[in-house]
């Protein structure tokens, strides 16, 4: 078990410097279900925002749908405000290939068009596939193929780091 | 038939490749198709009400029998999937010129479509199609004869669920022309593999078909007793291009004993919600005022067809084992 107050202190700093840097005066924060709606909850607390918490499940927007279908237990994205022109704050737990994040950059434009998108993750690992990068970020850390971290939550919200042997 | 019909909707996997009938299919499988409509539903607050779940796919509209909800809430479905969609009816075809529904079939499948949504005159056409196409290609019912609608039901429901919450403690009243609904059968089937606590049919004896009680429902002759306790009406249209024989003395006569009015609909509990798949024949079935009441929730029926299409059509879509 990794300690998650550490990551969610840093990535609350970083989130509060580019609050700043840009001079966000109104952002709208999004999180990604499940895992990254845990942390979104957190840091809409931390960071006292205004407005309701979005949620986006992306499973509609997904590129494996040829391999794997539609996911069993999709549940609702729910936007709170129109995003036309807004900035966005994207939050998931962990980066990974980068194709969630594809995923709700495309579900997000058809919400309308924002005006810019900041990416925040608890956790940035290694095995990019596809050039995303986020802009905030509790942590990095390379790991190897067969290794996967896993959140658990939302009380307690915890991250572990699970080590399959099967899998190359 | 049913263990046939059962193979062919589900792959080896268990999972939906053909929507045919209600029959064979599971608890689970039903209230799969319901979540996944109600992630569907949430699309209407997108600026593009379009996922690209379907990119790519080619779907058919194969439409022997008129219809206006069913094929337009199929095509907008298929459209907010973003696949690609050719409606085809009838009047248009080359069956009008002799074509056989196979020849029809094979030569939609050699433009490499990917789904077939059937509606025919006939029971058990989409059934025949599924067993003849392409194993690659699925194929939805849209109502085939008397025999299923279950596109219809699920949507139906789902109106329900959204309402009422849970089928448990529900008693629904099905009411009118029974014998001839394909949508009754689906409904009734649906409802019963969804655990409603009671299904009462209400209709005159001519219009009902022989041994109905043996598809899980309780019979009653009369609107008013039947009314009683109920909480989701739903009423059925009288199919007059269907009935070969007199059935009924007069259309007066059928509203005046099973026609749904404001005094008959408060016999039912207070909250009872009224359904009707339409097309509706006012002053025949149902009294304008109560079609276009407060518990009337026939429009929400139309507005969710669309969801529970684009659900249904995106599970049997799903990859099928073996065939990758």
């Amino acid at each position: 078990m990794l300690a998650i107050n550490s990551l969610l202190n840093t990535l609350e700093t970083e989130l509060q410097q580019i609050i700043l840097h840009r001079k966000l005066l109104n952002p709208l924060m999004i999180g990604i279900r499940t895992g990254g709606v845990w942390i979104a909850e957190q840091m809409h607390q931390r960071l006292a925002i205004n407005e309701p918490l979005g949620l986006l499940d992306i499973s509609f927007y997904r590129d494996d749908f040829s391999q794997i279908g539609v996911h069993p237990h999709v549940k609702p994205s729910c936007m709170p405000a129109h995003i036309e022109g807004r900035d966005i704050i994207l939050i998931d737990d962990v980066f990974y290939t980068g194709r969630t994040v594809r995923a709700a950059l495309n579900e997000i434009f058809d919400y309308g068009r924002p005006n810019q998108v900041i990416l925040a993750v608890l956790i940035e690992r290694n095995g990019k596939h596809i050039p995303i990068a986020p802009d905030c970020v509790g942590t990095r850390m390379a790991l190897t193929a067969n290794q996967r971290i896993k959140l658990t939550g939302p009380k307690p919200l915890a991250i572990h780091l699970e080590t399959s042997p099967d899998t190359p | 038939m049913t263990k046939a019909i059962d193979n062919l909707q589900l792959n080896a996997e268990g999972k939906l490749k053909h929507f045919i009938t209600i029959e064979g299919l599971s608890k689970t499988l039903l209230t799969e198709i319901l979540d996944t409509a109600e992630s569907f539903v949430g699309m209407t607050d997108q600026q593009i009400k379009k996922v690209p779940l379907l990119r790519g796919k080619t779907i058919v509209n194969l439409f022997f029998e008129n219809s206006t909800r069913t094929r337009t809430t199929f095509e907008l479905a298929a459209k907010r999937l973003s696949a690609d969609v050719l409606s085809m009816s009838i009047s248009t075809s080359s069956t009008s010129k002799g074509e056989s529904l196979l020849d029809t079939i094979r030569n939609l499948e050699a433009m490499f479509v990917d789904m077939f949504v059937v509606r025919h005159g006939i029971s058990g056409a989409a059934h025949f199609i599924a067993r003849h196409t392409a194993p690659h290609i699925s194929v939805i019912n849209a109502g085939d004869g008397q025999h299923a609608h279950p596109t219809q039901a699920m949507l139906d429901m789902f109106t329900i669920r959204q309402i009422k919450k849970d089928f448990a403690d529900l008693r629904v009243a099905i009411i009118g022309d029974i014998l001839h609904s394909r949508v009754a059968r689906s409904q009734i089937q649906a409802l019963n593999t969804l655990g409603a606590a009671e299904i009462r049919v209400i209709a005159p004896k001519t219009l009902l078909p022989a041994h109905v009680e043996t598809l899980g429902v309780n019979v009653c002759h009369n609107l008013t007793e039947g009314l009683k306790d109920i909480d989701v009406i739903i009423m059925l249209r009288l199919q007059k291009e269907r009935m070969t024989s007199a059935l009924l003395p007069s259309e007066s006569e059928y509203f005046k004993c099973f026609g749904l009015t404001e005094s008959k609909l408060k016999i039912a509990k207070p909250d009872a919600i009224v359904m009707h798949p339409g097309p509706i024949n006012r002053g025949v079935e149902i009294e304008s005022s109560v079609a276009d009441g407060p518990q009337s929730v026939i429009l929400r029926q139309v507005s969710n067809g669309i969801a529970v299409r684009m659900a249904i059509m995106s599970m049997a879509m799903q990859p099928q084992g073996g065939m990758q």
